[in-house]
């Protein structure tokens, strides 16, 4: 199993990290207004990248602009560092930074993510990097941009409410189980990128800085570290996360968000962490879930990723 | 039609009542070369009801736009007074105070409750939306709320989650009040609020608003072109011809003995029933 890679060559046809230094300026320059102004979307000018928009493009420049020659980085999709979007990200990063890359949340200085915030609690002095596809979290209920600003310039969120009204009204419940909007600093609405809501909670007073960059709508924003994020609800609807009736599959976790797999086409499913590293690392301390050892469970610790 | 204008009396002389609610003072409106409305002034009391009417065309929209802070006019000074406080003029505050004082001060009823409604969003919700905009957070209250709105203007409470698109013409537009009133404005701008419905619909929705209005001790002013409403409704009358107003008195005066041709001309236009 791949841990930790020293740091590979670079290579010297490319920029170090890709991005020309003026480029990478004006990612800062933004990020430094994002930082001073918890929650504020600002505009950059994002720059075609060598995979399509809505693939990471934002996050990427985020990581690009950010990342020095010391950097060890983690990227994450949906949880898991194997899948295809990760493993190209981060043989990008290797081969035009040539920094080291690792799976381990607590070896890597900057962790690029895509719909989640790793289990383990992140420390200070590392940076979280989301990929976000829709910045605006008032989009899906006000279509005009020029309104969008002036909500948020004036605070006037009362449209989120009707939403989470709707849905309470219909469901008997809040149904929006991701990209649940938050207050951050008590003061800007944010979208928190699609991770679930049950990673909500980790977005605020957490010792990581947090950055989110949106390619495609060309907008970065951020969380500083210890900023107060509150998701959105009713006094007598208070916000929650899922929860499942069963753990972990694998490693028994009874604390970590959970993936369906569907593992034949007779109905039978399971449930394992999203967070893989996070798996991996209770396995290997010896936790032991329901199917682990046996032929499912070994399709998808073993053969696979070795 | 003694009744109302005592009961309008009475309110006026009150300890909120020693001052006009809103006073309109030359407000004009171009479009372009054309004239909307011109050199319109008039103070309106508190509870008082003010109809304007006029022929299509005659530049009642326009200013009911104006006063109602849609529309900037291009010269003229619309003053609101809330209580103690007093907006002298509501075009020189900034547009988030004065979305504010929209939203909390006064209502408007569009013609079409598709202007006034969020169509994609439940009956409820559309009441809900202005108590949330006032700062409620507690689902339950605004539940009730909702509820006791729907019963007030006579839509059936079950109906509470479903859509504006599943109601009737004549039940949007009595969502669209509820909506307006819940949050207990001081004024209501109402524009041609009977328009597009038949006729016992609209008998329906004039009781209504006649026992709303009376109940609540509410200003209105409302635009129309039907003299039947505006004799139904309102205590005085504001007659407009090419932007301009060409008579204005109590209302069973005007409508009794018209003292300018043109006002001649439209009550008798009234088709007798």
């Amino acid at each position: 199993m791949q841990k930790s890679v020293g740091p590979p060559k670079r290579d010297e046809a490319y920029n170090f990290a890709y991005l020309d230094e003026q480029t990478k300026r004006m990612v800062r320059r933004a990020l430094l207004k994002a930082v001073a102004v918890p929650g504020y979307q600002v505009p950059f000018g994002s720059r075609e990248m060598p995979l399509a928009r809505g693939w990471g493009t934002g996050g990427i420049q985020v990581t690009a602009s950010v990342i020095g020659p010391d950097d060890t980085l983690k990227v994450i999709d949906q949880g898991a560092d194997d899948t295809t979007n990760a493993v190209s990200i981060r043989r990008f990063f290797a081969r035009v930074a040539g920094v080291a890359t690792t799976e381990a949340t607590g070896e890597a200085s900057i962790i690029q993510t895509r719909h989640r915030i790793p289990e383990a609690p992140l420390r200070a002095g590392q940076i979280l990097v989301y990929q976000v596809p829709q910045p605006e979290p008032l989009r899906k209920l006000e279509p005009k941009e020029a309104e969008t600003r002036k909500m948020h310039a004036w605070g006037d969120y009362g449209l989120m409410h009707v939403r989470l009204y709707e849905d309470i009204a219909r469901f008997g419940r809040v149904a929006t189980t991701y990209s649940y909007p938050v207050l951050v600093n008590g003061r800007y609405v944010m979208s928190p990128s699609p991770i679930p809501k049950f990673d909500n909670p980790k977005l605020g007073m957490c010792a990581a800085l947090q950055l989110f960059g949106a390619g495609r709508e060309k907008r970065i924003y951020a969380i500083p570290p210890w900023t107060e994020v509150k998701s959105l609800d009713f006094d007598d609807h208070p916000f929650e996360v899922q929860t499942w009736d069963e753990p972990c599959a694998l490693c028994g976790a009874a604390d970590s968000y959970l993936d369906e797999v569907i593992t034949d086409d007779k109905g039978s499913r399971m449930f394992v962490c999203s967070d893989s590293h996070y798996c991996e690392e209770r396995r290997a301390a010896g936790h032991v879930g329901r199917l682990l050892g046996s032929e499912t469970g070994q399709k998808l610790t073993g053969g696979a990723k070795e | 039609m003694s009744a109302p204008l005592d009961s309008a009396a009475k309110v006026a002389t009150g300890a909120d009542g020693d001052a006009p609610l809103l006073t309109a003072t030359g407000v004009t409106r171009f479009y372009g070369e054309r004239i909307g409305c011109e050199d319109v002034s008039f103070d309106l009391w508190p509870g008082e009801v003010l109809g304007i009417v006029g022929e299509s065309g005659s530049g009642k929209s326009t200013l009911l736009r104006c006063l109602a802070g849609l529309d900037r006019p291009t010269s003229g000074r619309i003053g609101f007074r809330d209580g103690s406080r007093v907006t002298p003029d509501i075009f020189a505050l900034d547009e988030q105070r004065r979305r504010a004082l929209m939203r909390t001060a006064w209502g408007i009823v569009h013609q079409n409750p598709r202007d006034g409604l969020r169509m994609g969003v439940s009956a409820g919700g559309n009441i809900g939306e202005r108590l949330i905009d006032r700062g409620d957070r507690h689902y339950g209250n605004i539940r009730v709320a909702a509820v006791d709105w729907l019963q007030r203007v006579e839509i059936d409470p079950a109906r509470i989650d479903d859509r504006p698109t599943q109601f009737s013409g004549g039940m949007q537009q009595r969502l669209q009040i509820a909506r307006v009133l819940v949050s207990e404005p001081k004024l209501v701008y109402m524009d041609e609020p009977t328009g597009g419905l038949d006729v016992s619909v609209q008998a329906r929705l004039l009781d209504l608003l006649r026992a709303l209005v009376r109940d609540l001790g509410l200003a209105a002013i409302i635009v129309t072109h039907d003299l039947a409403v505006a004799r139904l409704l309102t205590d005085r009358l504001m007659v407009m011809r090419r932007g301009r107003v060409v008579e204005e008195g109590l209302t069973d005066q005007v409508l009794d003995d018209p003292q300018h041709p043109y006002t001649q001309l439209l009550t008798a236009s009234v088709l007798a029933a």
